[in-house]
């Protein structure tokens, strides 16, 4: 699949930002970051942004993007639409949860519930997201149970990381929130290596003798293709160029987003003040750079049974 | 909209590897109704140039199967296969994508496309492409425009590939019926549909090539000769060159 660079802002950006959010708003509730207003300014403030401009940044795909407010009324059926009322729904506790906080430095007891619900609600989204690509079934890589739970972990990873990084910069090391962010770097790294697994070892039920119905007489080849030229579906969904590179990009991606965010988190436990927060940010800047290029493999390595009838002979 | 109801009524296409012989007049046909049709313009972009690219229906695609004496160059023409149980309408956020209920044609509404491609992406058989012109999806309408267009005679209420096909290789009817003529044509021959394995129920069926004439049946046609039956001069030349 083409690797459109406005899906995979949107989806590691939105992933990030509502990690983010749901880990502020549990730790809030908990009682265990600064309550103080300008902390909330700050990190929320980056949830919003994160979460926000994802948002915007995915209706730039769109043919017709004047159009988005349509994209929420078939929830019955479509988890694009779904999607699309999780995250409208979500900014209200989110709203809510903001305004208390920065403008009336309110975050406890009863003025923690709209955090809660606002992590609830990320959880959704996020949820919902990856069931747009989990219910594709042409497409094998992501029709499988992997991918929902890779799309939770690495939201609650980058979000964990941004956290620790942020509690970190404004002065007040938390232990809990730099081993929230270890635990969920450690299980983004488990769920992502089972997903790599299975898509290693594992290949779609269609062939090109079943796409053309022709196996009986034994192996299907494509002799000539309709056009000379390459087409929509080809580009679209025959995308090549980082297959090419999968093992080098896929070992980037191991290194830049679980690796080198573990072994700065780490650090960042351990180490004085300002030196904790540069391993902190590092480690949020690494996870970042490396959420990406698992997201483009995500979309590179997925193999859509519409290129078994232009010359695929698996997918 | 995006949920649908199944009716009866399945139109749809049987086509009949065969006899198609790869001409693509279906694809061109279809190209010449459609842009003046219910999706109208099918976009061309540079048609004239190196690297032309544009919205086509229906592609006609030609692949081998199996190797030697059995195996066979089949051409194969693909287009919206209007499945009964299609992914590419429920996944529509919008509700532009629809299957009519009446007689199951799959369409698109152009003035409500947000142009996200989610649909090209869930159907399995490449029936949608999309038009950068207008910014919207577009797909096989079954010329929905033409095959009830009682301004037509009736024999030319048919899709455009159908009517225009030189070799008959494109069957246009009812296939909810198993009373239809497309119908009886499917379960004579062992009409089958495509990736079955996907789970999309397509309407259309393809009709399997025939057994081919084997390579012993051409052979019995060389001339053979009775040596007893020849001059005696020509049984000697027989007899010396045989050796």
């Amino acid at each position: 699949m083409h690797p459109a660079l406005s899906v995979i802002v949107f989806t590691t950006a939105s992933g990030a930002g509502y990690g983010l959010l749901a880990l502020i708003g549990l730790f809030n509730a908990l009682g265990l970051i600064p309550a103080a207003s300008w902390f909330g300014f700050w990190s929320l403030g980056l949830a919003l942004i994160l979460i926000a401009g994802g948002l915007l940044t995915s209706t730039a795909h769109l043919g017709h993007p004047e159009r988005a407010w349509r994209a929420v009324s078939q929830v019955r059926t479509s988890w694009l639409s779904r999607e699309g009322v999780a995250a409208l729904l979500t900014f209200l506790p989110f709203g809510a949860f903001g305004i208390a906080w920065v403008f009336f430095a309110k975050t406890e007891g009863v003025w923690a519930l709209p955090g809660l619900i606002a992590a609830f609600g990320s959880a959704v989204t996020v949820f919902t997201t990856a069931m747009i690509y989990r219910s594709l079934k042409p497409i094998h890589q992501w029709h499988n149970k992997h991918t929902v739970p890779v799309y939770l972990a690495l939201s609650l990873a980058t979000g964990a990381v941004l956290l620790n990084a942020l509690t970190l910069i404004w002065g007040h090391p938390q232990k809990a929130v730099g081993a929230a962010a270890l635990i969920a770097l450690l299980l983004g790294y488990w769920v992502k290596r089972r997903y790599w697994h299975f898509i290693d070892m594992t290949k779609s039920a269609s062939t090109p003798e079943s796409a053309t119905g022709l196996g009986a007489r034994g192996k299907v080849r494509l002799f000539e293709a309709p056009h000379q030229a390459d087409n929509y579906l080809m580009r679209e969904m025959g995308f090549q160029v980082a297959r090419k590179h999968a093992a080098k990009l896929r070992n980037i991606a191991v290194q830049t987003l679980f690796v080198g965010p573990l072994i700065l988190t780490v650090l960042a436990l351990v180490l004085p003040g300002p030196a904790a927060a540069f391993a902190a940010a590092l480690a949020a800047a690494s996870a970042t750079l490396g959420v990406g290029v698992e997201r483009w493999l995500f979309f590179a390595q997925a193999k859509h049974s519409v290129t078994l009838y232009y010359g695929a002979t698996e997918v | 909209m995006t949920a649908y109801t199944q009716g009866t009524k399945r139109l749809g296409l049987v086509i009949d590897l065969d006899t198609c012989v790869g001409c693509h007049a279906c694809a061109v046909n279809c190209k010449e109704w459609n842009t003046g049709g219910h999706s109208a313009p099918l976009p061309d972009r540079d048609p004239y140039g190196a690297d032309p690219a544009g919205v086509w229906f229906n592609r006609i695609h030609t692949f081998e199967a199996g190797e030697g004496p059995t195996s066979r160059t089949v051409h194969f023409p693909k287009s919206c296969l209007h499945c009964a149980e299609p992914l590419c309408v429920t996944v529509c956020p919008t509700g532009a994508s629809y299957k009519r209920t009446e007689d199951g044609i799959v369409l698109v509404n152009a003035d409500t496309c947000i142009g996200c491609k989610l649909c090209s992406w869930a159907c399995p058989y490449g029936a949608r492409e999309f038009d950068d012109d207008d910014g919207v999806m577009k797909k096989c309408t079954l010329c929905v425009d033409k095959i009830y267009n009682e301004t037509l005679p009736e024999a030319e209420r048919v899709p455009a590939c159908v009517s225009t096909c030189p070799a008959s290789a494109r069957h246009f009817g009812d296939l909810g019926d198993p009373d239809s003529a497309v119908s009886q044509l499917v379960a004579e021959r062992g009409g089958y549909e495509l990736m079955p394995e996907m789970g999309y129920a397509p309407t259309n069926r393809y009709l399997p090539p025939r057994a081919a004439k084997t390579a012993k049946t051409c052979a019995s046609l060389e001339p053979k000769i009775d040596p007893n039956a020849l001059h005696p001069v020509l049984r000697w030349v027989d007899k010396f060159l045989s050796r």
